[in-house]
């Protein structure tokens, strides 16, 4: 059984189970680009374990933070830097 | 509950996958004091990384009880030492100095990609990637997902996606039918391994599974809606939600590297007791050589032992390290990336997707050195993580031994650890 955390992506709440990475988080609600590069264009991760850093948010203030290796936590804010 | 600061034990491990964690085992259970260093959310490693824990295998739930006698840390990374048995380790930002006696080394193997057109789209992931993400927690249900890449992980990730509801459009491998075949006779003595490949065909039975093609390019502007691939002499078009692709795995020798081991294949050398060219450091598992968790749980089992000075080896552990030496050598064989694999990418692909820089900006007459210094490719976040194996393979460069901290930690995380290292300057 899993419970459930509440996350602000973006400045909005949304409810998920406690037991996703962030990464697994924000694409399961539909948010397929983490960050942008220099151009403009979409990122996401790639490797999917910590490796290739594309996953980079902001998690709880902190930016350059690795959502594919972060568990979701009730209250964390996460934004992404589209 | 964070640990404290500094610690000291008798055998510290790095990495916590079937490797690691069996060096743990034989180490603790050789009476020594062990901690484990990981960086995932959980032990277990990419093949064990499963939220679901129930759905773990035997082998990984007697390990990890097993373990339980270590003092397993998640969520830490090794940025630096002062020697192999003075390390200094991130641990979610605060950093910690950790000292052994011996060192073993089991951090595993990572994906070699191969930059494409369109592979820097969302949706565009590792094989390995993949599976991560499902373990996780990614939800694929009814997703269309095309994989494609080379070796053995292509079967347990396409099960994996299809178990949970994905729509897998094809599993494609880059290796011809007449070597795959060859691979398959070489593999009639291990008749577990052919098993357990039956099953996680049977799980994607609904999929296509073809040899012989390769990704040409990824389509899409949000993200990826698009492949081309190449299916024996033809070019198709599938449409697709994720692509996950690479080009097979390489050893993760990072760590081996700073602390001066030697690397041999891009592997870490090791001898019988998996002891390293560095005396106190033994190494274990796929950064050894790629040759799956079986072969990884001898081998850590060896390794923890020699570790902990004892000589518990029994001679079937022997037979089963040598016969997953020679796996290791025939994956590498079988499995090697063809070379319409290095010319997909045109003037314009990105290489360095940290760095934005296209594979058209580096001539490849550079060494990595001049590379760098021109252009700034490998110096991002990832450190040359991907794009490093990216220019092996497609410019035949050497790659410079990487230098600390590993890993990027944020600056206030290194001057603290500089602090660890160095107490005397911090007055």
């Amino acid at each position: 059984m899993t419970g459930r955390v509440r996350l602000v992506i973006n400045g909005a709440p949304h409810d998920v189970a406690d037991d996703l990475s962030v990464a697994a988080a924000l694409f399961n609600l539909g948010i397929m680009a983490f960050r942008a590069d220099g151009s403009g264009h979409p990122r996401a991760p790639l490797c999917g374990m910590g490796t290739c850093f594309e996953c980079r948010v902001t998690i709880d203030g902190v930016a350059n933070s690795r959502a594919c290796l972060a568990l979701v936590r009730n209250g964390m804010t996460v934004e992404t830097t589209t | 509950m964070s640990p404290p600061l500094e610690q000291v034990c008798d055998v510290v491990v790095v990495g916590a996958g079937p490797a690691g964690l069996a060096a743990a085992a034989a180490a603790s259970g050789a009476g020594r004091r062990v901690i484990v260093l990981d960086q995932g959310i959980r032990p277990g490693g990419q093949i064990w990384r499963h939220r679901d824990r129930s759905a773990l295998p035997t082998a990984a739930h007697h390990l990890m009880n097993e373990a339980k006698r270590s003092v397993i840390i998640p969520g830490a990374r090794v940025i630096d030492g002062r020697s192999p048995h003075d390390l200094l380790v991130d641990v979610g930002g605060v950093a910690h100095r950790v000292r052994a006696t011996a060192l073993v080394i089991a951090t595993g193997a990572r994906e070699r990609f191969v930059p494409f057109p369109g592979w820097t789209l969302p949706g565009v992931v590792g094989i390995g990637g993949l599976q991560a993400l499902i373990k996780s927690g990614l939800d694929v249900k009814g997703a269309r997902i095309v994989i494609a890449g080379t070796g053995p992980l292509l079967l347990p990730v396409a099960a994996t996606a299809a178990r949970a509801g994905a729509n897998v459009r094809i599993v494609a491998e880059q290796v011809p039918f007449r070597r795959l075949a060859r691979f398959g006779l070489s593999m009639l003595g291990r008749p577990r391994a052919i098993a357990q490949a039956i099953r996680y065909r049977i799980a994607f039975r609904h999929s296509s599974f073809a040899t012989d093609s390769w990704i040409l390019r990824a389509e899409g502007s949000s993200a990826v809606n698009t492949v081309l691939l190449r299916r024996g002499g033809a070019v198709e078009h599938v449409a697709c939600d994720w692509l996950a692709t690479s080009a097979g795995l390489i050893p993760d020798t990072e760590l081996a590297q700073l602390f001066g081991c030697a690397i041999g294949n891009d592997a870490i050398v090791v001898d019988a007791e998996q002891g390293t060219s560095v005396a106190g450091v033994w190494a274990a598992g796929e950064c050894t050589g790629v040759a799956g968790d079986a072969a990884a749980i001898v081998e850590g089992t060896i390794a923890g032992a020699a570790a902990a000075g004892s000589n518990a080896v029994t001679p079937r552990a022997r037979r089963h390290q040598e016969s997953g030496r020679a796996f290791a050598r025939r994956l590498e064989l079988t499995f090697a990336p063809r070379p319409e694999l290095l010319a997909l990418a045109d003037a314009t692909t990105v290489l360095c997707r940290c760095e934005d820089i296209a594979v058209g900006a580096i001539d490849p007459s550079w060494s990595q050195r001049q590379a760098k210094l021109w252009t700034r490719v490998g110096m991002g976040e990832c450190q040359g993580a991907v794009c490093g194996p990216a220019c092996q393979s497609l410019f035949g460069w050497t790659l410079n031994r990487p230098r600390a901290p590993l890993g990027t930690p944020r600056c206030a995380t290194w001057a603290d650890a500089l602090q660890h290292a160095n107490p005397d300057d911090a007055r």
